[in-house]
């Protein structure tokens, strides 16, 4: 078994999911495919983690699941945003992006002092 | 979807993670198929991508917020599969927990009832009750009636009521009984806030002297003679020969220290009553309500300035005497309070030996499964959630347990409270509420985790692959601490409830071996009021008086006839102070109890003579007014010696001093147990021949008779009953007692007491055997193939069992000596608690400790011996 560790920041997880879904209905499966594809793997979330986040989402009436077939036949849980997951997501990003400017102008700063 | 919603769809959702998480893996798997994998590496990798699916399965139902909830149900589910797995152990469990639950519970019960619960009347925090308060003589409750009028006329923060003792026969309608009865001012009911519940109280010119006859009558009478008929308001009783009309009956909620049956106005008193106008005379309690607006501070301002006032203008009566004011609850509530917390604690000892007892066993059982619980972690369980399942179970088995508890206390609690000693307090208001219920839910869910807990912290405590690889042998060691720390808790805490109910049987003992000071065999005592028709004047009062000794005399069976006012140990009581100098400095004289008997009261009692002569027929009023003192009051005053023949002034009994004329021995009239202790320990007998005319009328009702006999006194009463009648036939003869009866109800408290103690710590020693037997029986079976080796290398039974009982003396020594540290703490409690309780002896304690020790040492041995038995080689065989 190997340990489950994921190196994503507390939340951030929560915040792709609800990102992936907001482009389309998407089962599980197609999630954890798309999070390894999109980030080239460099975020690796451990599957083991993913289902749970899935049902905590849906809980807190963010995402809703419908069972579609899929291209193959097989009836799948197809996750999609709800409103309040929508509003969710954009003030999140929305948070995300200002942290990381944040970051990224404390960085700058730091270079700029060392030359 | 809503949490109850989710809650019911549980199994659908389980099917659809089921699928879900199927789908996620059949994906997978032929994804990597197509990537080029074999079928069976694309199945292992998927797997392990994956991880667990149980795991992943239970954090996805930890996501659904019904957790809690489902696994409550199934945990109760499992908790009574298991019961019913093991009943014998269930039901003994259930029963040690419904007995120490049921047991608290009607402690609760009573304390909830007599101390926690307000009085059933409006604003009860507003209610008082006026003590009066002098350097001298300390607190006392009494009042007199010109300063309770004063008080009455001057107070702006109280409003005041008073009421005194008098009871009397009703001869009409019906068969002449005698009730017990109460002389109370107008404003009482309206003080206390309650309507009547018929009719009207008293109107102010009713409670004064020439106010109409009128009388309220209490809900009990009401029910009894007139079977709950509002038209007996308006109906005319006859009371002390005089009649009555009924204006009111009484709530059921009225209550004044006893139970009173008729209720007549106290103003009507002065034109017969002499001390309805002296400032001495004591005898009035007052209640009192703060008014709207005034603090119990401002009361407390205000009765000072008044005192202050009194004692400036009624010097003589008045210097020095303060006046207190205290919730009236406390007053009527009385010193009962420490009892019961007193036997609240000792109950609670024993439920706690009870959940020790049952922990240890639960534990034993939680070492016993440890494999299989770790294989339900290995099988996806939470560590937590288990551990939860181990609280649940005991939860549970607790609420089983109080269930059962409350209703035995249910059933319990009236007979519980008849066989309280002495009349209970508030004792009509005892009742299970929710109060009481919310204390045994509490109890029962506290008593589930206390004994649930050490099994349930276990749990997680050892490494799974530590667990699961090591056999059976080696899992016992980690919780063998804290089974010795169960045996050791629970021999220590049945200490405390055995030498504690030792010391009160050693002082059970002491005190009724004391002797009383007079002869309580054969003696027959009983209170009378002369027929209110023989009570006009004070010649008829002497002759009806000499009539009912005479009388009572010829009656086959009696020895010797006399009359006194006060008999020895029943309540009652008159207090006056002495002095042997003629000006004594004021507040400083001793005081004495002082009875007035007719010449045979020394026979008929067997009291001891020291010295001269007591009463006889030539001591009357003309005659020189003389008393016998007791040999306390000649040693206080004339220091033990020639006593006979000095003079005493005793201001109650005029200006002119009063002649002693013997010494006789000291009877302990405040009981065996509280006589040492009294504040009043002098006593002076004086002629009732020489009572003067004006006080004979109070007499008259307040006498009671004593006969010696020589027949088994009892069986007196009735031909004594049918001889006293009176001419009229009203005089009836009531509180019929034995002089060996009114001995024995003065340690009714300590007797009482003892008998609970007993029980409990015999309970305790119970419990604790069972327990020390469970555990040893337990860490032997642990150790069968150690035991095994040390036989086959040549251990013989003896060793085995020495091996086992030293094990176990160490765990009931450590824990005895716990036991007398706590209950050297506790023995100060029971000596506040317990009227002449005696100071812990070293042979009490040799005594429980033996006992203790050799039942605990006993219960060991049993587990011992059968480890002795054992054969070696199948000891070692067994894995």
């Amino acid at each position: 078994m190997t340990p489950a560790k994921s190196d994503l920041p507390q939340g951030t997880l929560d915040l792709l999911i609800l990102k992936i879904i907001a482009l389309g209905p998407v089962h599980g499966y197609a999630i954890a495919q798309r999070l390894d594809q999109v980030s080239r793997g460099v975020v690796q979330v451990p599957e083991g983690s993913l289902y749970p986040a899935l049902h905590r989402l849906e809980n807190r009436g963010l995402i809703a699941g419908d069972w579609k077939q899929t291209e193959t036949g097989r009836e799948a849980k197809f996750y999609r945003l709800t409103q309040k997951g929508r509003k969710q997501l954009e003030t999140q990003a929305a948070d995300w992006q200002r942290l990381i400017d944040a970051v990224g102008l404390i960085l700058g700063m730091a270079d700029g002092g060392a030359q | 979807m809503s949490w109850l919603r989710r809650l019911w769809r549980r199994t659908y959702l389980e099917a659809q993670l089921e699928k879900e998480l199927r789908f996620h893996l059949d994906q997978h798997v032929a994804d990597l198929i197509a990537r080029g994998y074999t079928p069976e590496d694309a199945w292992r990798q998927a797997r392990l991508a994956l991880g667990g699916p149980e795991q992943v399965k239970e954090k996805c139902r930890d996501a659904r917020g019904t957790r809690w909830l489902q696994d409550l149900l199934q945990d109760n589910r499992y908790a009574f599969r298991t019961f019913r797995q093991r009943p014998g152990f269930t039901a003994v469990a259930l029963l040690i927990l419904a007995l120490g639950i049921g047991a608290t519970t009607v402690m609760f019960t009573l304390i909830n009832s007599v101390l926690l619960r307000p009085l059933s009347y409006p604003e009860p925090d507003r209610l008082l009750t006026l003590h009066g308060f002098t350097q001298h003589f300390g607190e006392f409750w009494g009042f007199s009636y010109p300063d309770f009028s004063d008080l009455k006329r001057d107070a702006r923060t109280l409003a005041l009521a008073a009421w005194t003792y008098g009871g009397g026969t009703i001869s009409e309608p019906g068969e002449p009984q005698y009730v017990d009865g109460r002389e109370i001012s107008a404003e009482l009911f309206s003080t206390l806030g309650l309507p009547l519940l018929h009719g009207r109280a008293f109107r102010l010119d009713e409670d004064a002297p020439g106010g109409a006859p009128v009388v309220i009558i209490s809900y009990g009478l009401w029910q009894r003679d007139y079977n709950g008929d509002p038209a007996a308001v308006g109906r005319s009783i006859v009371f002390e020969g005089r009649p009555y009309t009924i204006v009111g009956i009484a709530p059921p909620a009225f209550q004044l220290d006893g139970e009173a049956e008729v209720f007549i106005p106290l103003g009507q008193k002065p034109s017969t009553d002499p001390r309805m106008q002296v400032r001495e005379a004591h005898f009035l309690h007052v209640v009192a309500r703060v008014r709207p607006g005034a603090t119990l501070a401002d009361a407390q301002a205000e009765l000072s300035l008044i005192a202050r006032h009194l004692a400036d203008e009624y010097p003589k009566s008045n210097a020095g005497l303060g006046m207190l004011a205290h919730p009236l609850q406390r007053e009527l509530v009385g010193d009962v309070g420490s009892t019961l917390w007193l036997l609240l604690s000792a109950v609670g000892l024993v439920l706690l030996i009870a959940c020790v007892n049952i922990a240890s066993i639960l534990l034993a059982r939680a070492v016993s499964r440890e494999r299989e619980l770790a294989v339900r972690v290995a099988l996806g369980a939470g560590r937590g959630r288990l551990a939860r399942q181990c609280l649940t179970e005991s939860a549970a088995l607790g609420l089983g347990g109080g269930l059962l508890g409350v209703l035995l206390a249910a059933m319990s609690i009236r007979p519980f409270v008849a066989f309280w000693p002495g009349s209970l307090p508030r004792s009509q208001e005892v009742h299970l509420d929710w109060r009481v219920l919310l204390f045994a839910i509490i109890v029962s869910l506290l008593t589930g985790i206390v004994f649930g807990l050490a099994p349930a912290l276990r749990v997680p405590m050892r490494s799974l692959d530590q667990t699961l690889r090591a056999g059976a042998r080696t899992i016992a060691g980690s919780s063998r601490h804290l089974h010795s720390a169960f045996v050791i808790s629970e021999i220590a805490l049945a200490a405390v409830l055995l030498i504690s109910a030792g010391m009160l049987g050693r002082t059970l003992l002491a005190l009724s071996s004391l002797d009383p000071g007079l002869n309580v065999h054969n003696v027959l005592t009983a209170r009378f009021a002369l027929s209110p028709g023989a009570r006009t004047n004070p010649e008829q009062i002497r002759a009806a008086w000499q009539d009912v000794l005479d009388r009572a005399r010829r009656v086959p069976g009696v020895e010797s006839v006399a009359l006194a006012d006060i008999i020895p140990m029943r309540v009652g009581e008159n207090v006056l102070p002495y002095s042997s100098t003629p000006n004594p400095p004021p507040n400083q004289t001793p005081v004495a109890l002082s009875s007035s008997a007719s010449p045979d009261f020394l026979n008929v009692m067997g009291i001891p003579l020291r010295q001269g002569r007591f009463f006889d027929e030539h001591d009357r009023i003309g005659r020189e007014p003389v008393v016998v003192i007791d040999d306390n009051l000649a040693q206080h005053a004339f220091g033990g010696k020639d006593a006979v023949g000095k003079r005493l002034w005793v201001r109650a009994m005029g200006r002119e001093p009063v002649r002693v004329v013997g010494v006789v021995g000291h009877v302990r009239h405040w009981g065996l147990a509280g006589d040492d202790q009294s504040r009043v320990r002098d006593q002076i007998y004086y002629p009732l021949a020489q009572v003067p005319p004006s006080l004979l009328h109070v007499f008259s009702s307040i006498m009671s008779i004593a006969v010696r006999t020589k027949i088994p006194p009892l069986d007196l009463v009735q031909p004594l009953r049918q001889e006293l009648r009176g001419a009229a036939g009203d005089q009836a003869l009531y509180e019929v007692r034995t002089m060996e009866q009114l001995v024995s109800a003065s340690l009714a408290q300590q007797r009482f007491l003892l008998l609970l103690f007993g029980i409990f710590a015999g309970l305790a020693l119970l419990l604790a055997c069972i327990g020390i037997y469970g555990v040893l029986a337990y860490l032997t079976g642990q150790r069968v193939s150690e035991i095994g080796l040390r036989m086959a290398f040549g251990a013989t039974a003896r060793d085995v069992i020495g091996m086992v009982l030293r094990q176990s003396l160490g765990m009931i020594l450590l824990g005895v000596g716990i036991g007398i540290l706590a209950t050297l703490a506790a023995s100060r409690v029971l000596h506040r608690v317990i009227e002449g309780m005696r100071p812990a002896e070293i042979s009490t304690f040799a005594i429980t400790i033996a006992v203790l020790v050799l039942a605990a040492l006993f219960a060991s041995f049993l587990p011992a011996r059968r480890a002795s038995r054992m054969d070696p080689v199948s000891a070692l065989r067994q894995e």
